[in-house]
């Protein structure tokens, strides 16, 4: 059974058809490129699976539980972490507060026990300081914590972003363009994460155009083109699909 | 820190000058202090609400009134001490803010804003309409007990500040626990950015709602308090100018931050007695002084920090 499974999923925004009926599966500890022209759909994709909108048709199976009728939150929880396109960090809060965010609903601690500091809460809270510290330190942000997160570089923001999302413990974790706005240096260490991450055992589903990354770090691929999947399978036989090339040069 | 030895050193300091006043302030002036400190628990609970959360409540003197309504109709009906009811109004309140904030609490900045407006004057023209013959009407409800604590009963304004001014040190003391907590951080999420605290994992619908309830409670409790104090309470004691004060003090003093809650409290509410030998002049310099704020320090005079975590320090070798 797939780790992550889309089955005929359909968006409709008014007339447009952003996404119609694209299947494709996402096997445990893959790592699977979205990739397709500008407008092709495959952010609005991101977003039905992590339930920020609501598919028209079809269904998304995870670990073979329906998702698609519940709340981001509650996804999250089972265990699918995102980052945004567009940077979406808490940008007033420090760094580690943003991680710790991540680490939420991984933790118990209500509003009485937080009043009353009892030692569960107190314990709780070192446990998640302590593992935020250590997922800082894993994407390459050790000894910035207490600085505020608008004040990191580009490139460090979309790593802080990754941060945040492996705080929650994800089996899947969802990358929408984490090259973006990276210069060549922090593309190839995020290329070197990705590995590092596949060697922790997580799946992946990452949206990317920086070509050489996505041949480099993905080991199969789905193409979608107006909303529909055009072409699947590994790098090498997609790059030369062409109905591919068709769509990204365009027919004679 | 040497920051951080400096701010205890003003902090215990003014709480020593604080906790002093009664023994060499007349009792008017004390009567001042003990309307600050009142308004002091409305702003630190309308704080969780509109500083934490970023959830524009301006109809906050409603959780506030359902609170002194519900301790006076208790006391006077059915004798229940002042005290006791303290719990019993803080509950009430606490539901009436879940039960309002639940079908409006999703909406935009402003339009939520509106919303509460119209909660507030609802719930006023109630009480002047004696709704169920619980309000007692324009005239509101008297004799309301004085507070006994320990069998001591609480009649002069010294006494009352000293239970006033406890009950903000004890809301001082939980608020700043709270807002260090796991509960506190999320309400930051919220404030900072919806959509991403959802996508992190945060119920952001339910924490909306525990702000509200929280603020509410605690806006509550202010309230029988205030109806102890006052031994009459009518439904002019809980006008739109109220909520409308208690917001300016949270934003002008600085949203989400404790001390600066409480600096605007002493601004907006201690100062004008201060001046009251300018007489209207004082609210001129009043006006411009508050648009003077919003244009060169929008966040407040003392605005949110983030936080600092000292088990890290200890952490790292």
């Amino acid at each position: 059974m797939s780790l992550l499974s889309i089955r005929n999923l359909t968006k409709r925004f008014g007339g447009l058809t952003a996404v119609n009926k694209v299947s494709f599966d996402v096997e445990e500890g893959a790592i699977v490129g979205l990739i397709g022209p500008n407008g092709a759909g495959k952010t609005t994709v991101f977003n039905l699976i992590t339930g920020n909108y609501r598919p028209d048709e079809g269904d998304i199976l995870f670990a073979g539980t329906s998702i698609k009728a519940l709340r981001t939150h509650k996804i999250v929880s089972m265990g699918i972490a995102r980052t945004f396109q567009t940077i979406r960090l808490f940008q007033k809060v420090s760094v580690l507060e943003n991680v710790l965010a991540g680490r939420h609903c991984r933790m118990k601690a209500g509003l009485v026990a937080g009043m009353l500091k009892t030692p569960f809460e107190k314990k709780e809270e070192r446990e998640a300081l302590r593992y935020c510290v250590e997922e800082l330190e894993f994407v390459g942000l050790k000894g910035q914590e207490s600085q505020v997160a608008d004040s990191l570089s580009y490139g460090n923001q979309r790593l802080l972003e990754i941060a945040r999302a492996l705080a929650s413990e994800p089996k899947l974790l969802i990358l929408d363009e984490p090259a973006g706005g990276m210069n060549e240096q922090e593309t190839e260490a995020l290329v070197g994460l990705i590995g590092k991450l596949k060697g922790r055992g997580l799946t992946i589903l990452l949206i990317e155009h920086d070509m050489s990354l996505v041949m480099r770090a993905c080991e199969h691929l789905v193409v979608l083109e107006y909303g529909c999947k055009i072409a699947e399978g590994p790098p090498e036989t997609v790059k030369n699909d062409p109905k591919v090339i068709e769509a990204y040069l365009g027919a004679d | 820190m040497m920051n951080e030895k400096y701010k205890l050193f003003l902090y215990s300091a003014f709480a020593l000058i604080l906790a002093t006043a009664p023994l060499y302030l007349n009792s008017y002036w004390v009567d001042v202090l003990n309307s600050v400190g009142l308004y002091a628990i409305l702003a630190l609970s309308l704080n969780i609400i509109l500083g934490d959360a970023g959830l524009y409540n301006m109809g906050h003197a409603a959780f506030f009134a359902v609170g002194a309504y519900t301790a006076a109709y208790l006391n006077t009906q059915f004798g229940l001490p002042i005290l006791w009811a303290l719990p019993v109004s803080g509950i009430v309140a606490g539901i009436a803010g879940l039960l309002v904030a639940r079908p409006v609490v999703h909406l935009r900045g402003d339009y939520l804003l509106i919303v509460t407006v119209g909660v507030g004057e609802i719930l006023r023209i109630a009480l002047i309409n004696d709704v169920f013959g619980l309000t007692g009407g324009p005239n509101g409800i008297f004799g309301i007990d004085r507070p006994v604590l320990f069998g001591f009963k609480i009649r002069k304004p010294q006494e009352f500040f000293y239970l006033i001014w406890g009950f903000v040190a004890v809301t001082i003391f939980l608020f700043y626990r709270l807002k260090n907590s796991r509960f506190g951080r999320a309400l930051d999420y919220l404030r900072e950015d919806m959509t991403a605290a959802e996508g992190s994992g945060i119920d952001t619908g339910r924490y909306q709602l525990y702000a509200f309830m929280v603020g509410a409670a605690w806006a509550g409790m202010a309230g029988t308090l205030y109806a102890s104090k006052m031994s009459i309470i009518s439904p002019e004691s809980f006008s739109f100018w109220e909520s409308v004060l208690i917001f300016i003090i949270v934003i002008l003093g600085g949203s989400g931050n404790i001390a600066g809650v409480l600096l605007g409290t002493f601004l907006i509410i201690g100062l004008p007695e201060a001046f009251r030998g300018f007489a209207n002049a004082r609210m001129w310099f009043f006006g411009l002084a508050m648009m003077l704020m919003m244009i060169f320090r929008t966040e407040g005079i003392l605005p949110h920090r983030p936080r600092v975590f000292k088990s890290l320090d200890r952490q790292r070798p």
